[in-house]
Parts: structure tokens; sequence; C-alpha cells
């Protein structure tokens, strides 16, 4: 029996020549990454369980980016504690103030993470790094703590599903739209404990930033983890930013999928995903008059150059609606700078928006952007739960950077052809 | 091991963000986090609840966020077992790694009714509606979780 892409990665860091889904296995780990939220618990039980230390401090990376610059005392703590644990072990990537970004954004970035290898992170869209043609995925403290200390992760290997996509996107149609017209098809548990393995010839439609988005919403439909075919765009991208070997895995010819969809990349609208789950989607056309209160443009699923890139062009010679509060974030410091190299920040504050430093803030209603109760938000972000933003009777659509930002100037959610 | 307690019974897709809202997840302090379990969706169930009740869910209970906050809340409120349809997989091995008791079976999920009193064995994966008198048959873990849980978590297991 052939394997997958998926497969392939977990037998060789498991030592094993072949592996078959449901299997348990002990896998070998490239990096384990933790945020100021999940280190913390994580810590606590490395100190428990009494480890004298990590197994590698090149491969564990905490990223301080949930509730910073730190919005209160705990919080402040939190850090600390990390920053503390960082310094007694010497760890080789450990971002605060000041150097770090949004842990999704940030890590391939530096080229910590590329195609081939073999990633937990205690936070749910370590998915993300599966555009790179790499296994990572989500998990708990507990993992993490075990992780740090034993360089190994235990893993069912996971069914497959794959996305075979064909077609080219249209103008104003990002992966953020890809991914949730495939979260409204499948449902947020339509890849429950399998993993989503993108291939086809519509992949060279798809820039890196594009697939770091659709990879980083596997979570939403349930996915272990979401994988992209490596291809010359995969390679150009880790040229300048990873300075070690990697490994390209293919799925065999006759690697077993569970379902397969075909997607014409080039039928898909720009699509919004309603209150309270990414899977409640309507195409842009279908959603009628929604009037929103605030505009969040950021995190780890759009908070990249392009995102910025796309916001900025439509909101240039723009004003932000009176009834609006836009929230524009990118998501690392790089990008933060780009974004003052090219222009944009500017085009962003003669707008009416606010730009922050890099910080999760408000996705998980932390902070930098709570929600009233009864007010609406169009966000870039990856999840609309209830209470996410903030009060329990606020609603959070999601949405690209281009609806979300010719939104901010019509005061309600909008097709970028509007504006 | 057995469980036994009255129910308290949610839906599909019980997200981590209503198990522990995010803006309480700035401390790790597990008693803390239980006085805030489910207040988004249920604010009476942390008066509720009482030591070795079970909680039922539907469909991939526990979905979203990563954060071990979310079952280190629910069994700090005094939850002895989680029953659901499906669970969302990072709440799955989350659960397991910290000692969380949880089973699968969709016949409970669809019968058991909030405040029903139940008795689990996890021995045979036996469910018992003591209230309608009805029995479950729930799906069994694989060894090697198994062996996670006899230890007590994952950092025992692997220490």
């Amino acid at each position: 029996m052939g394997m997958t892409m998926t497969q392939k990665i977990l037998a060789a860091h498991a030592g094993l020549d072949s592996v078959v889904a449901g299997q348990l296995i002990r896998a070998n780990l490239d990096m384990v990454l933790g945020n100021d939220i999940t280190s913390p618990v994580a810590i606590n039980e490395f100190e428990k369980a009494g480890f004298s230390g990590v197994f590698d401090k090149s491969k564990v990376s905490m990223v301080m980016d949930h509730f910073t610059p730190n919005k209160d005392i705990k919080a402040a703590e939190q850090c600390k504690q990390c920053r503390t644990f960082a310094r007694k072990f010497d760890l080789d990537n450990f971002y605060d103030v000041g150097n770090m970004g949004i842990e999704h954004a940030l890590l391939p970035e530096k080229g910590l993470v590329a195609a081939g290898e073999c990633i937990i992170g205690a936070d749910s869209h370590t998915c993300t790094y599966g555009a790179l043609g790499a296994f990572s995925t989500g998990v708990g403290s507990t993992d993490m703590a075990a992780g740090m200390a034993t360089g190994q992760a235990w893993f069912k290997v996971p069914e497959a599903i794959k996305f075979n996509l064909t077609g080219a996107l249209q103008k104003n149609v990002s992966g953020k739209d890809v991914i949730l017209h495939i979260i409204g098809m499948i449902g947020v548990d339509g890849a429950l404990y399998r993993s989503m393995e993108f291939m086809g010839e519509g992949l060279k439609s798809l820039s890196m930033d594009d697939r770091l988005c659709i990879a980083n919403m596997a979570i939403e439909a349930g996915g272990k983890n979401g994988i992209f075919m490596v291809d010359e765009i995969t390679k150009e991208y880790m040229k300048d930013k990873v300075n070690r070997p990697y490994t390209v895995y293919e799925p065999d010819a006759d690697a077993e999928y569970v379902q397969t969809y075909d997607i014409d990349l080039s039928a898909i609208k720009p699509t919004v995903a309603f209150p309270h789950l990414p899977e409640n989607t309507k195409t842009i056309d279908e959603v009628g008059d929604v009037p929103i209160q605030q505009v969040v443009i950021g995190s780890c699923t759009n908070g990249r150059l392009s995102d910025m890139k796309t916001a900025a062009e439509i909101l240039k010679g723009h004003k932000v609606h009176k009834d609006v509060r836009a929230i524009i974030i990118p998501a690392t410091q790089k990008i933060y700078r780009e974004c003052i190299k090219e222009g944009y920040l500017d085009i962003f504050v003669e707008a009416g928006c606010v730009v922050s430093t890099p910080t999760c803030g408000p996705c998980l209603g932390g902070h930098m952007g709570i929600l009233a109760e009864g007010e609406r938000c169009v966000a870039t972000t990856n999840r609309n739960f209830v209470g996410r933003m903030g009060h329990v009777k606020s609603e959070v659509y999601l949405a690209s950077p281009a609806v979300a930002a010719a939104s901010a100037i019509t005061g309600k959610i909008s097709s970028p052809d509007e504006v | 091991m057995k469980a036994n307690g009255r129910v308290h019974k949610y839906g599909d897709n019980i997200d981590t963000d209503v198990i522990i809202p995010a803006r309480h997840l700035n401390t790790a302090n597990h008693k803390e986090l239980a006085s805030h379990c489910m207040e988004d969706i249920d604010t009476e169930f942390i008066h509720k609840v009482k030591d070795g009740d079970i909680m039922v869910g539907g469909w991939n209970f526990g979905c979203g966020s990563s954060r071990e906050h979310a079952p280190i809340a629910i069994k700090e409120s005094g939850i002895s077992c989680v029953i659901a349809k499906t669970f969302a997989r990072i709440f799955y091995r989350n659960a397991i790694n910290i000692g969380l008791a949880i089973l699968e079976c969709e016949e409970a999920s669809d019968k058991i009714q909030d405040g029903d009193e139940v008795a689990i064995d996890f021995d045979t994966g036996i469910i018992t509606n003591v209230t309608r008198n009805e029995t479950y048959q729930a799906l069994p873990f694989p060894d090697f979780i198994k062996e996670i849980i006899a230890k007590g978590g994952l950092l025992n297991s692997i220490r």
C-alpha cells in the first residue's frame, strides 16, 4: 500500500519504512513550539516532572505573541515565566517584544520550519507549516512539555483527504476564500482526525501566503494537518530562509485517500463565514446588508505582507466609514517594516485605521479590539465562535483582507468590487 | 475505574473558547480556570457542578484552540468524564495526556438527557443511565492510550 505525504513524513520520523492509517507511532520532532499562553502550562508540567533539560535548544521555539505587549499583570507574569525558562535552558529561538511576530508568520519567515520536517506546537494553528510541505500539527501543553524533554511525540497515523486543485484564482480572491469555501463545503469536522493534502496544477496560482493561509485553517475543518505538495514556488520561498537540507515527499501513486475533492479555483468567489462557526459560509453576493462596527486585518491567518498590500491597495484614497474602527496588525516586525517601506502604513493611517505592533490580541478576544454587546466585526482571523472577540452577543464574520478592507470603507460587509 | 454522577448536557461543536474563554488564559492556575468553566454558554454550570458529575456533548466536542486550559478547567471543576459522539483531535489528546476521562459513544450522547444520573465502567466501556434504566457501549481505548491513562498521564508514562 502506498503512502500519502503525511504518512511518509511520519514514517521517516518514526524510523519506519512504512506506516498505515490508524497505526500508533512515536515520532522524532524537528521543532517544538509554544506561546505565552500555552508555554506556562507546559513549563509547569516540565518542572513538575523533574526534567533536567531540553532535548535540543535549537529545536524549541517560544514566541510571546498572544497577550503581548503584556495586556495586564497576569500576562506579564506569564511572559516572565517563559523568559526565565528560555534563559535557563539557553533556547536559541525565544522571541519577545521587539523581535517577535505572530508565531505562525514568524517561524516560516525565520526559516525555522521546512519541507519534510515534523513539527508540533502548543497552538492549534501550528498546521500552518504544511504550506511548506512539512507535517505540522497543534498539540497541548503537556505534549509540548514532553516534546521539549524528549524530542518525541505520539501520533495516530491519519487517513487523508485529497484536494485536487485546478484553474487559477480570480481577481480579489485569495487563499482565505479557498479555505473558507472548503470548510463551508466539508464542515468544521469534515476532516476530523484526517490530513488534508493539497495538490494539482492549480497550485501554481497560489502564492506562499495563500498556501500558508489555507494550511493555517485546516484545523477549522477538524484536520490533523494540512499539507501542500512542494513545487518551485515553495523552493523559491525556502531558498534564502532555510539554511539546512530539507526533504521533499510526494504521495505514492497508490496512496490511499478516503475522499478526493476536485476544486476549480477559478470558480471560487469572495467568501464570508457568518457567526458562529467557520462552516457558515456565504459567497459575497449572498451576504445581504450586514452593518459592522469593527474590522480587523491581521492574525496568523492573514497578517502577511501580501495581505497588507491587498488592504492598502483597496484603502488607498478612501476613508474608513464613520461607524467603523479599523485595526490593522502586520504579523511580524519584518512585515511591519516592509509596510513602512512600501508606504502601506501611511495609507492605513491616512484612511483612519490604527496600526498595531504584532499581536494575536483581538483574534482570540485577548486585547487590542474587544467587541461590545451586539457589535459586529469583519475579521481576517480564523474563528468566529461565540464570544471569540469579546461579548457573547458580539459577532465575528471571517473574510479575506480584500473583503475586510472594502467593508471598512462602506461600513457593511462588502465586495472589493464595490469600492 | 468507575465514575458516577449527574449529567450536564451540551450540543455539537462545543469549542474551547466557550469551555474557557481566552480572556481568562492569563493564568495557569487550575482553580481559577475552573471558576470560569463553560461561562460563555452556561453561566450556571460552575454553581451546579458537583464532584464526579459527567459532561455530555455531541459531535466535535472541544474544537478550536489547542488550549489545555479547557480540559484542565473541566477536570478541576469536578467533572469525572466527558462523553461525546466525537472529540476534536487536540482536545482528545489533551484530555488523555492530563488524565481527564473521555468516551466516544453516539448512542449515549443522543439518549442521555441533562440531569440524568449516569454510571460508567471504564474497563468495559459500559455507560449505564440509572435514571432511564438504559445501557450504552462506548468505544474502548487502544492499549497504547490505556497505558498513558493507567500511568496517570503522558509525563508519568515517559519518565
